[in-house]
């Protein structure tokens, strides 16, 4: 066991970072959909757009990641704002206009990428600063990666924190539990709906920042990323921010370890994952006792 | 479902009558290019039959077709080039492979409804996609399996080499199939479908075993989008994981739900809209390859202003009844 955990060693390590990138995107589409019942197959596209900021952005010092941190933060709370506003009028016409049109905007805001940065997968380097390797317990492993393992974690931390310990977490949860009842409270729902989703695509625009040295940009990222967050959804339970944390971590190890151990046959392995999950536990791994 | 032919109108034998002439006249009247552009469109369209019966009949909603689509194009391609060239062999195989793998998957799938069924099929079109890129022993990897022969309809018949051969071979497989689900609209099997897509509870409250209806309709549909695959494979003599990908399985989706969820006509017209609009607009000097961007207005179009889709358009009142004063 101990052989195999250090053949891995690094593996299981570039598992829990991918995880947390996981976390980072798939923590939005989860409360935008347990609480606001909108389905945003647009959201890789969010992950993308950051991806492309940080090439566009990156000068290969500190400052200009942290430039287009905060441009994606920005371009992240436009974009969700916009997604709310596009979105509500077809809140009665059910899910299948919802995943029809945010499927047509992914189509056009991809295409526009592309038009704008051509059709190849761009490798964007790390900061100067933060590459080359350090020992972690015998093995080399990429600083950057070590440096986004803490910069996600604290981002996770504060995540769940807003979330699960604040008041104003406390008022998200409370309306993906039952809309109808925080209205009926005097709150006004399209604010809190608004900044779900604009922190939400924040979110997630801020890990294709992050994320664009690990899973750079390019044509095809988009699905994805989001194919990879909607498991992650799936497997840790809609509208949950701790399943989303535990799903993505699961998620992150399948996805890394798969490749490094069955390469031929890692998309099978992401599959028997999810069937697994969803027989033992229809609803997730931590449901947010809201009916899926 | 539209009503079967059968109890149509004698207008509406006669137009479905014209349509037929009309498909079976085209390689007579039409050059290669648009021969080729029409046979893809039959492919596509069956797809969206296949989507419909899921999405516009049961209420199951996928965005997960292309994992069968691609299941049987490339079980069609290695029968092609390691068995047969005989194209109903190669359909058949198609449609069994794709309607087993439907089976092991659906049988996930058919154990959610509503949006979260939308992301296990969406998974499982992403994870088709990926082992077409990556079962490279099977599936020669993003190379694809190229080298497949023409095709022999049946055994006996000589190999199509001519474009308009192949279409009228598709046309057959095509008017064959769809007089089928057009069939099985008026069964009690698709009567159950429907009740589960309005009343799943009341039907399950009846004594309807829902979710085997459900996974007996993912199944079927699989064996369908198996055997678009498997002509799409005629019709390129090429197939690559491009066609198991998100893009066509979306579009397929897209097609439905232009044409209006629940009409055979409606998947039909949305297909070769869809694909009309991707293959014709795209390769105009004005927009050249802005297809993509073409076709997410198109959706976004469609959404806001086709709220029924092309077969819940109605002329307004005025023109189709006179006002009584």
């Amino acid at each position: 066991m101990y052989g195999w955990l250090d053949g891995n060693f690094v593996s299981v390590i570039d598992g829990v970072a991918f995880g947390l990138l996981l976390f980072t995107i798939a923590v939005g589409l989860s409360l935008v959909f347990g609480m606001m019942d909108v389905l945003n197959l647009a959201h890789g596209t969010l992950y993308l757009a950051g991806a492309y900021i940080a090439y566009a952005l990156s000068d290969g010092s500190l400052w200009g990641l942290l430039l287009a941190l905060a441009a994606g933060a920005l371009v992240g709370a436009c974009g969700g704002a916009a997604l709310t506003f596009l979105t509500q009028p077809l809140a009665r016409r059910g899910h299948l206009d919802q995943a029809v049109l945010t499927l047509g905007i992914t189509f056009i805001v991809a295409d526009l990428l592309a038009a704008a940065f051509g059709g190849e997968v761009l490798p964007t380097d790390p900061p100067r600063s933060l590459r080359g390797t350090v020992d972690l317990l015998g093995h080399a492993y990429p600083l950057y990666r070590l440096v986004f393992i803490g910069v996600a974690t604290g981002l996770a931390t504060a995540v769940y924190l807003l979330f699960e310990r604040s008041p104003l977490g406390a008022l998200v949860r409370a309306t993906v539990a039952d809309r109808d009842m925080v209205r009926a409270l005097g709150v006004d729902i399209r604010k809190v709906l608004y900044g779900v989703f604009a922190l939400g695509a924040a979110l997630a625009v801020a890990g294709g920042v992050l994320g664009a040295p690990i899973l750079g940009p390019g044509p095809g990222v988009d699905e994805t990323v989001l194919v990879l967050s909607l498991v992650v959804v799936v497997v840790g339970g809609l509208g949950s921010v701790r399943g989303a944390l535990v799903g993505a971590l699961l998620i992150g190890q399948v996805q890394t370890l798969g490749v490094a151990l069955l390469p031929e046959y890692a998309p099978f392995l992401l599959f028997g994952t999810m069937l697994a999950v969803l027989v033992v536990r229809p609803h997730g791994l931590v449901p947010s006792g809201v009916g899926a | 479902m539209s009503p079967s032919g059968s109890e149509g109108s004698a207008a509406r034998r006669l137009s479905v009558t014209a349509v037929v002439l009309g498909l079976a006249a085209a390689p007579f009247l039409l050059g290669p290019y648009a021969i080729g552009t029409l046979s893809r469109i039959l492919v596509f369209a069956l797809l969206a039959i296949s989507v419909n019966l899921l999405t516009g009949l049961t209420g199951l909603p996928t965005l997960g077709q292309s994992a069968y689509f691609g299941v049987g194009a490339y079980t069609a391609a290695i029968v092609a080039t390691r068995l047969t060239d005989v194209g109903m062999f190669q359909l058949l195989i198609a449609a069994a492979v794709s309607a087993l793998v439907a089976a092991v998957t659906g049988w996930l799938a058919v154990r959610a409804r509503g949006v979260v069924f939308l992301m296990l099929t969406l998974a499982i079109g992403e994870i088709a996609y990926s082992a077409a890129v990556n079962w490279k022993s099977l599936t020669n990897g993003t190379d694809g399996v190229s080298g497949i022969p023409p095709v022999v309809p049946l055994p006996g018949m000589p190999a199509l080499e001519l474009d308009g051969l192949v279409y009228l071979y598709v046309l057959a497989v095509f008017l064959a199939l769809f007089a089928a689900v057009s069939r099985l609209g008026s069964t009690p099997f698709a009567l159950a479908l429907r009740g589960i897509r309005d009343n799943e509870r009341r039907m399950s409250a009846i004594g309807y075993p829902t979710r085997r209806y459900a996974l007996a309709v993912y199944c079927g549909a699989g064996a369908l989008a198996g055997v678009a695959g498997g002509l799409w494979v005629s019709v390129q003599r090429f197939v690559s994981p491009g066609d198991a990908g998100f893009e066509i399985a979306a579009l397929a989706l897209l097609a439905v739900v232009i044409g209006g969820s629940g009409s055979l006509w409606g998947a039909c017209a949305g297909a070769a809209l869809v694909w009309l609009t991707r293959d014709y607009l795209g390769h105009l000097e004005a927009v050249a390859g802005r297809g993509p961007l073409l076709l997410g207005v198109f959706f976004v179009i469609a959404v806001y202003a086709l709220p029924h889709g092309l077969a819940g358009v109605r002329l307004p009142p005025r023109l189709t009844r006179k006002r009584t004063a």
